[in-house]
C-alpha cells in the first residue's frame, strides 16, 4: 500500500476510482474508434496524423488504467478488456460508431463526424486536463501534465480541420453541420461525473461540472465567432449517462471486437 | 535561336555520361537528366513499393482494434502508422519522377484501382488469427528488410534516402512481430498451435515474396534492369536464400516446424533446396486475383471515393 492510499478515506478512494475510470474509458474508446479509421482517411497525411493522435490517446488510457491498477482496482489489461458495458464509464460520445458498416468490410465512415467529434472531444479533454493539473490526487495531476504536452498538438490539429472544412464548399458545410448536431446530441454526459459528482467535486479531484462546461464554451467561442456560427448548446440532461454505466449498442459491439483475442484466454500472456 | 532538339550523337553522349555516373556510384537526383528507361523503371518500382506500404497496412489493420493488450494495441497502431508513413514518403518520391508526364498522386490512386499499378503479392493474402499479425511483422517485414537494405545504396538518391528511414523503422517492426510470436510460442498449447497454423499458411506467400528466380516463370521481370542501373545488386533467388539463412534457424529455435519436408541445406553449394511455391497461384495474385485482392482494393477504392468531398473541400480552401 502506498502513501497516497494510506491517506485516503473510502469516499475519496471511491471518487478517484470513478474519475479515473471515466478518464481511462473515454480515451480508450476514443482511440479505438480512431484505430478503425487506419488506412481509410481521405488523405494519406490525414491518416498518419490522426492515427498518431489515436496512439497517444491509447497511451493516455493506459496511463489511467495503470493508476487504477496502483490503487488495487484491478490489472490494467483486465480493466480495459474484461469489463462489461454497464461497468464502463466512458461518455457515449466516444463509443459511437464512425459511420455505417463494420471496419472489416467496406464501412461508410464519415470524416465530418470524425473531425467534429475529435475537435469537440479534444477541446473538452483539454479543459479537463488543465483542471486535473491542480487535482488533489497527485498521481493524476502528474499524469495530466504529461497528457497536456501531447494534447496541445491534438487540439491544434482538429481545430485546423474544423475551420478548414467549415470554410469551404457547401457540401462540406452541410456535412459538418449535420455532424455538429449528432455530436452535440451525445454531449450531455461529457462533463458529467454521474453519481459520483458530489464526492469528485468536494474532494477537489477536478473542477466542477458547471465550471468545466463554462470553460469549454468560452474556449470554443472565438472559433465559432470567427466562423459566424452560434456556440453549440450542451444538453442539460444526457440521452444516456455513460458515467453511470448507461450505454448504446455501439459499445456492446465494440467490446466484442476489442476483446476478441484477449477473451480467447484471459489468463494467457499475449 | 538555339534548337532544343539534340542530335543522335549528343543523345548517345548523354546516355554514356549517365551510365558513367551510375558506374561511378554517383547519386542521380530528381532534376538530373535520366534515360526514359531508368525513369520508367524507378516509377514502376517506387510507386509499387509505396502502394504496397499503403495496401499492406490493410491486412494488419484488421488486427489493430483486436490487439489483446494495451501494449500490443499501442505497438501495432504505431507499426501500421509507420507503414502508411512509408507509403507517403515513397509516393512523394514517385510524384517528382512523374512531373514530366503531368501525373500526380491522384493518378497513381486511379492506376491502383484500375489494376495498372500493382501492390506486393504478399498483401493479397487473408489474415485469420492474431498470430498473423506477428508473422507479418516478424517474417514479412523481415523479408522486406532483406530486399530493401539491398537498395540502400541505390543509384537514385531520393529513393536511397527514403529507404534509410524505412529500413530503420522496419527493424523495429520485425522486433514487434518477433515479440508477438515469442509470447505465443512460449504460451499455452492453443497459442503455440495458433503460431504453427499461421506459419503453415504464410510459408508459401513468404517464398513468393521475393518473386520467381527468372522471368521465364511469369514472362517478365524487372530484376535485370534494376541490377543494370545499380538500383539493387542481388537477384530474387539470392534474396530468398538470404531469408532462409537468417530465419530458418530462428523459426526452428522456437520449436516451430517449417511446412516443407523437402527443405534441405547443401553445405557444398551453401544453398537451400526447397519445394517451389505454386507459381501459377503467384501469376493469379499479381493480376489482382489473389485470395483478398479485390476486397482490399475495394476497401481502398470505396473509402477514397466516399471521402472525395474532403479533398474537394480542401482544394477549395486553398484556392
Amino acid at each position: 500500500m502506498n502513501s497516497h492510499e494510506n491517506l485516503m478515506s473510502p469516499e475519496y478512494k471511491e471518487a478517484i476510482k470513478d474519475l479515473l475510470l471515466q478518464l481511462a474509458d473515454d480515451d480508450f474508446m476514443y482511440s479505438y474508434r480512431g484505430s478503425e479509421w487506419l488506412g481509410l482517411a481521405p488523405h494519406i497525411e490525414a491518416d498518419i496524423a490522426s492515427s498518431s493522435i489515436s496512439q497517444d490517446s491509447m497511451g493516455h488510457a493506459a496511463m489511467y488504467y495503470k493508476l487504477l491498477e496502483d490503487l488495487g482496482v484491478g490489472e490494467a489489461n483486465e480493466l480495459a478488456h474484461c469489463r462489461v458495458a454497464n461497468e464502463r464509464k466512458n461518455s457515449i460520445l466516444t463509443e459511437r460508431v464512425n459511420g455505417e458498416g463494420y471496419y472489416m468490410d467496406t464501412p461508410q465512415y464519415d470524416w465530418a463526424y470524425a473531425v467534429v467529434r475529435s475537435y469537440f472531444y479534444t477541446q473538452a479533454k483539454k479543459i479537463k486536463i488543465d483542471s486535473l493539473c491542480e487535482s488533489s490526487y497527485r498521481p493524476v495531476a502528474e499524469a495530466a501534465v504529461k497528457v497536456r504536452m501531447e494534447l496541445y498538438y491534438h487540439r491544434l490539429h482538429w481545430e485546423t480541420w474544423f475551420k478548414q472544412l467549415m470554410n469551404s464548399t457547401e457540401v462540406a458545410k452541410k456535412k459538418m453541420n449535420d455532424a455538429i448536431t449528432l455530436v452535440m446530441d451525445d454531449f450531455g454526459d461529457v462533463f458529467s461525473y454521474g453519481n459520483q459528482k458530489q464526492a469528485i467535486e468536494t474532494n477537489r479531484l477536478i473542477g466542477t461540472e458547471e465550471e468545466l462546461k463554462e470553460n469549454w464554451k468560452e474556449s470554443i467561442t472565438p472559433v465559432f465567432l470567427a466562423l459566424q456560427m452560434t456556440v453549440p448548446f450542451i444538453p442539460e440532461k444526457p440521452i444516456k449517462n455513460g458515467r453511470n454505466g448507461e450505454h448504446t449498442k455501439d459499445l456492446d459491439e465494440a467490446l466484442i471486437t476489442l476483446s476478441e483475442v484477449y477473451n480467447l484466454d484471459p489468463v494467457a500472456v499475449w | 535561336m538555339t534548337s532544343l532538339l539534340i542530335t543522335a550523337e549528343e543523345q548517345e553522349e548523354q546516355l554514356a555520361h549517365f551510365m558513367q555516373r551510375i558506374e561511378a556510384e554517383d547519386k542521380i537526383e530528381a532534376d538530373d537528366w535520366m534515360p526514359e528507361e531508368y525513369r520508367q523503371t524507378l516509377i514502376k518500382l517506387i510507386s509499387m513499393h509505396g502502394m504496397s506500404e499503403i495496401m499492406g497496412a490493410l491486412p494488419e489493420k484488421e488486427w489493430v482494434p483486436k490487439a489483446p493488450t494495451l501494449n500490443r494495441k499501442l505497438g501495432i497502431m504505431a507499426k501500421v502508422q509507420d507503414e502508411m508513413g512509408h507509403g507517403q514518403l515513397l509516393l512523394r518520391v514517385t510524384e517528382d519522377l512523374l512531373l514530366p508526364y503531368g501525373k500526380n498522386r491522384g493518378d497513381l490512386m486511379q492506376d491502383l484501382f484500375n489494376g495498372d499499378l500493382k501492390f506486393h503479392n504478399v498483401f493479397h493474402m487473408e489474415t485469420k488469427t492474431w498470430a498473423d499479425a506477428g508473422v507479418i511483422g516478424w517474417l514479412v517485414d523481415g523479408a522486406a528488410i532483406i530486399t530493401q537494405t539491398n537498395m540502400l545504396k541505390a543509384s537514385y538518391g531520393p529513393y536511397a534516402r527514403a529507404l534509410q528511414r524505412i529500413c530503420a523503422e522496419e527493424v523495429f517492426h520485425a522486433q514487434h512481430g518477433e515479440s508477438i510470436i515469442m509470447a505465443l510460442a512460449e504460451g499455452t498449447n492453443e497459442q503455440r498451435a495458433m503460431v504453427q497454423e499461421s506459419l503453415n499458411r504464410w510459408w508459401e506467400p513468404l517464398l513468393m515474396f521475393f518473386g520467381p528466380a527468372s522471368k521465364e516463370t511469369t514472362g517478365s521481370s524487372k530484376q535485370d534492369l534494376t541490377i543494370k542501373y545499380k538500383i539493387r545488386t542481388k537477384t530474387n533467388e539470392e534474396f530468398r536464400q538470404l531469408f532462409f539463412d537468417k530465419y530458418i534457424p530462428r523459426i526452428l529455435s522456437l520449436g516451430l516446424t517449417i511446412p516443407d519436408p523437402t527443405l534441405n541445406y547443401d553445405a557444398e553449394s551453401n544453398l537451400w533446396s526447397y519445394k517451389q511455391p505454386d507459381w501459377n497461384e503467384f501469376k493469379k495474385i499479381i493480376k489482382n486475383q489473389g485470395p483478398r485482392s479485390q476486397e482490399r482494393l475495394n476497401l481502398r477504392r470505396h473509402s477514397y471515393e466516399y471521402n472525395s468531398w474532403v479533398r474537394e473541400a480542401l482544394s477549395a480552401t486553398v484556392r
